[in-house]
């Protein structure tokens, strides 16, 4: 893992969290070698999932401190994102991401936010972890290019059209759209 | 996903059952991996596989160096497969492998065919794997193709190598290679694409950022320009606020280079831009007023967005610039007077706090009203939070003391865990000790409490502080209740606690001294030895004479109500005693002053209980005792130099040791023949002095007022004898009049200035007036060595050597020493002393003084020169 960028240079993102309603992974990443071990990780993941998970995130994403660190958050049904940074970063630069992240998998999952779409589809998840963030630095925070990008690649080009399910074939279409956007 | 409620809940049933993971295991999912080997792949099972295996990974499983060898081979032959998903799956499982040098020379062909593809996809993706797994060797053989890149048309292939080339950047193995794509980076810092600006602006910067020079063109000509990008615009701020920091230090003359950019950016229509520039403003090193404004003005409107990040970071700044420049924020009261109701607690929390800082004595009372709506739903961290903020308005607004203490005292009652009531009672202890009219209230409060504490430390921290104030207050018997029931109903760690206190009460008041002893001895039969222990000592050490005896004691209490002698010794035990003590941390309570009752605090309390001194002023300063007697002999007496402004007391602590001998009508003759400026004006004998009971007897001088007068005193003890018979304890009614040689001591230069240390000499000395410095050189003769000389100078004046300087570091041949004191007439005095040795040990030393008065910076030089 790259060597983390102070406040000076660059915004940075520390992890981008997806929980369930228990507190329990469904996708973590981590850029900042701030919690070196596993059992650090989890216990961070308890501490904001224990001072959060009364709130109320479903509407708008809250924000809320922990050990020095901000965490902006929102939860839709049995899902809690989460993204943290640190104290002086710029609080709506993180509630930009966790938006991107959280647009990105409301369209790749076709509105059906919950754990178990999420399990479902953990690829997707997991690239679009991928596609959002790269060792902390911030590579996108459009969801719509953000899904785009991920939903290319679950599909084979050479592939007949039969063989795509509708969400591909939607996705496909979303894709194309927010590339005619960009261009 | 405005989904109702009960679908969710449908969803927790179903979940409950069904998880693809469900009961997964990595061993079985090993084996799998081995499809990555058919000639014929399977496209779809291989991603699924790989997912299973980044689901482990990503549960926090780990393989072991052999598991991650193998799987890591088998992936490398998916590169085989021309499946776009799959593909994305194989970058993302090598990057979470982070395989090791040798293992990635498998994988590099693939991976720069891949950065040669014509699907854009492909050369992003393959560019941030190698460049994350490959170390400093591969990069010169794939630079070309990462240039190439940065400037592709693709946003996300470009992206993808600025991106690299931060970490690579940073890695530091690399950076000069990467400093050579100086000229792509710039043009891509021209490219449309908003990321692409970003990225290239971000890499640019750190190309630069050691030349200093070069950065700040780069903030000139990119301000002036349009950066498109919100996130570039952001970078773009931290870069200007660098510049103008490091600017500002050269010229601080006129208006401030590129405040006018900052404050553009107040009217971007990006919020996150909108709010770094804000931020940037209100962080500029000494913001004036004017450049405020326009910053707070758009925080204010963010103060009522309904988004709670955007509320949050407004009244976390604001909260910030409170501290600094409070009247810049009070436009934003009203605002944040709502946010006192704001679901999300920690705007709430800052909002009070913001509020405590720039409130004016007015608005307390209606503050606290609101606080204390607020308070009982909010956790325990912002209660500290709002409790520390409370101090320290009470301390800017000491006459809004009452009701500031009252809500402490309301929130002490209610539930809390410890670290919350430990702020409370930290801030009653502060409050207490700064604001005097607080005191007996607050004490009162801290009593209260502790009846119904269940915080051992709180308890013990609280009898100890009481033990220290409560005896100075009007009314000392009203806080024994409290602290005796302690002693009832308490453990055994904050019984001994409430002995000790019960025992300082004891020692410090008169009156209640009886009571005390009535109420010690029935501690005598507690069941903890501690508790006994302490009791036994106490009862000891405050003349109540031996446990068995003490009826005595009793008996005649009014003889000699108190035995004054006693006091400073038995004040110096206690700490030392408290320190053994279970959980007992003396200096603990917010920093306490250390124990009030000092030796001289003791003596002033004694003179002034003379009625004969009592219209002598206030006690300047009183000596350490001056033996005047050899060890061991038939009386032992030492004489205690008390200094007034007009007068000079001399308090001769007088001891009898022989068992069979009562004296009477002690006094000490007192020949001043040798001290031309001081006459005699009172004696204050000794009515009785029995065997083994110290007392004392006075004499007492007056002087000039003001003036440091010196001189040698000889004196005699005369008394009257009386034969004792020492099995009955009755003296003899016929006595003798005799006399004892006492040994000579003088009143020296010294005896008129305070040791009073300061913190920072060098600060100290500069905020004194330079006029009054007065300097001379001084040869003190041949020394034995130099600590000799600095010592004997340190003593003849009598002063606190500041920052460790009265230590002279072996075998130097010159050295530096710095002191302070409080001369007579509280005139503050600063002394630097300036040694020098030369080969013949003649030691010849500079002696700067600067003090209050000019005239006592001279009088030092006086006691150098005749010393």
């Amino acid at each position: 893992m790259a060597t983390f960028l102070s406040h000076e240079t660059c915004p940075t993102i520390k992890n981008i969290l997806l929980l369930d309603s228990e507190g329990k992974r469904v996708a973590v990443k981590y850029y900042s070698d701030e919690w070196p071990t596993n059992s650090a990780k989890l216990a961070f993941e308890k501490s904001i999932f224990t001072k959060t998970h009364k709130t109320n995130a479903r509407t708008e994403a809250e924000i809320t401190m922990v050990e020095n660190n901000i965490i902006i958050y929102k939860f839709v049904q049995d899902l809690h994102f989460f993204v943290t940074g640190g104290d002086d970063e710029n609080e709506l630069i993180l509630a930009t991401v966790l938006q991107g992240f959280f647009d990105a998998v409301t369209l790749l999952l076709r509105n059906n936010v919950d754990q178990r779409e999420a399990l479902e589809n953990l690829d997707m998840i997991l690239l679009c972890l991928d596609e959002i963030v790269d060792g902390g630095i911030i590579l996108e925070t459009d969801g719509s290019i953000i899904a785009g990008k991920v939903a290319t690649h679950s599909v084979d080009d050479g592939a007949p059209l039969s063989e795509q399910t509708i969400s591909q074939a939607l996705a496909t279409a979303r894709e194309h759209l927010t590339r005619s956007l960009l261009k | 996903m405005a989904q109702p409620l009960v679908k969710k809940d449908d969803d927790r049933d179903e979940e409950a059952d069904y998880s693809p993971f469900l009961g997964i295991e990595k061993g079985a999912v090993l084996q799998e991996a081995r499809v990555f080997n058919d000639p014929q792949l399977d496209a779809r099972r291989c991603s699924q596989v790989i997912t299973k295996l980044l689901y482990l990974l990503n549960q926090g499983d780990s393989f072991t160096k052999v598991e991650a060898t193998e799987v890591f081979f088998a992936v490398t032959k998916l590169f085989q497969s021309r499946d776009n998903g799959l593909r994305r799956m194989v970058y993302l499982i090598i990057k979470d492998l982070s395989p090791s040098a040798d293992e990635v020379i498998i994988v590099t062909s693939s991976l720069m065919k891949d950065m040669n593809s014509r699907t854009d996809m492909y050369r992003a993706n393959a560019i941030r794997v190698l460049c994350r797994i490959t170390d400093g060797t591969l990069l010169t053989q794939i630079e070309r193709y990462l240039k190439q890149a940065i400037v592709d048309k693709n946003p996300v292939v470009a992206s993808a190598a600025l991106v690299s080339g931060i970490h690579l950047l940073q890695s530091q193995t690399t950076p000069e290679i990467v400093k050579r794509w100086s000229n792509e980076v710039q043009e891509a810092v021209q490219s449309r694409a908003a990321l692409v600006q970003f990225h290239a602006l971000a890499l640019l910067h750190q190309i630069r950022q050691n030349d200093r020079l070069a950065v700040s063109k780069l903030v000139t000509s990119l301000t002036k320009g349009t950066v498109r990008s919100p996130l570039a615009q952001c970078l773009l701020i931290r870069y200007t606020s660098q510049v103008i920091r490091e600017t500002a230090v050269n010229s601080q003359t006129g208006d401030r280079p590129f405040y006018d950019y900052l404050e553009s950016c107040l009217r971007h229509k990006a919020e996150m831009v909108i709010f770094e520039a804000a931020k940037a403003i209100t962080e500029l090193s000494n913001v004036t007023t004017r450049e405020l404004t326009p910053a707070i003005t758009v925080l204010q409107l963010f103060l009522s967005s309904s988004k709670p990040v955007l509320r949050f970071a407004a009244v976390r700044t604001l909260n910030k610039v409170a501290m600094t420049h409070p009247m810049a924020v009070t436009n934003c009261n009203i605002d944040m007077e709502s946010l006192i109701s704001d679901q999300n607690r920690s705007i709430a929390t800052l909002a009070i706090t913001t509020l405590l800082k720039t409130g004016n004595e007015s608005s307390v009372d209606r503050l606290m009203k609101q606080i204390t709506n607020f308070m009982s739903d909010i956790a325990d961290e912002f209660k500290i939070v709002v409790v520390e903020a409370i101090r320290s308005l009470c301390l800017k607004f000491p006459l809004k003391y009452r009701s500031l203490m009252n809500f402490l005292s309301n929130i002490l009652r209610e539930e809390g865990g410890f670290e919350y009531k430990k702020a409370i009672v930290d801030s009653i202890v502060i409050l207490i000790r700064d604001i005097p009219d607080a005191k007996e209230s607050g004490l009162l409060h801290l009593c209260e409490f502790i009846e119904d504490c269940e915080f051992t430390y709180l308890s013990t921290q609280i009898l100890h502080f009481i033990g220290n104030e409560g005896p100075k207050t009007s009314d000392p018997s009203k806080y024994i209740r409290y602290i005796y029931n302690r002693v009832i109903l308490e453990n055994a760690t904050v019984r001994a606690s409430a002995v000790s206190t019960l025992a300082k009460f004891g020692a410090l008041v008169d009156s209640l001294k009886p009571r005390i002893f009535i109420l010690l001895r029935r501690c005598l039969f507690d069941n903890d030895d501690e508790v006994r222990d302490r009791a036994t000592l106490y009862l000891n050490s405050l003349g109540d004479g031996s446990v068995a005896e003490t009826d005595k004691d009793e008996q005649n209490p009014t003889e000699e109500p108190f035995d004054i002698n006693s006091v400073p010794r038995e004040v110096k035990s206690l700490p030392l005693v408290e320190k053994k003590a279970p959980g007992k941390k003396p200096t603990a309570l917010g920093g306490l002053p250390p124990s009030p009752t000092s030796a001289s605090d003791a003596y002033e309390r004694l003179l002034s209980s003379i009625p004969e001194f009592a219209d002598f002023g206030k006690l300047f300063k009183s000596s350490v005792p001056v033996e005047l007697t050899e060890a061991e002999t038939e009386y032992a007496v030492n004489v205690v130099k008390h200094i007034f402004d007009h007068h000079v007391v001399f308090q001769y602590n007088c001891t009898n040791t022989i068992p069979e001998q009562l004296l009477e009508n002690v006094t000490v003759i007192v020949d001043a023949s040798e001290a031309d400026e001081f006459s005699e004006v009172g004696v204050k004998p000794l009515k009785s002095l029995p065997y083994d009971t110290p007392a004392q007897t006075f004499v007492v001088f007056e002087k000039a007022e003001g003036v440091p007068a010196v001189g040698k005193f000889s004196n005699t003890l005369r008394f009257t004898v009386k034969e004792v018979d020492t099995s009955t304890g009755e003296a003899e009614d016929d006595g003798v009049e005799d006399e004892y040689q006492l040994e000579d001591f003088e009143v020296v230069a010294a005896d008129y200035i305070l040791k009073v240390g300061v913190s920072n000499f060098r600060n100290a000395w500069e905020s004194m007036d330079p006029d009054t410095e007065h300097i001379d050189e001084y040869g003190l003769g041949p020394r034995e060595s130099l600590v000799e000389a600095v010592n004997a100078v340190i003593s003849l004046l009598g002063m606190q050597p500041c920052e460790g300087t009265e230590t002279v570091p072996s075998n130097s041949r010159s050295h530096t020493c710095l002191l302070s004191g409080v001369y007579i007439g509280n005139v503050k005095v600063l002394v630097r002393l300036s040694f020098g040795m030369d080969a013949a040990k003649e030691v010849a030393m500079k002696l700067a003084v600067r003090s209050d008065d000019v005239n006592v910076s001279e009088a030092i030089h006086e006691i150098v020169a005749s010393g």
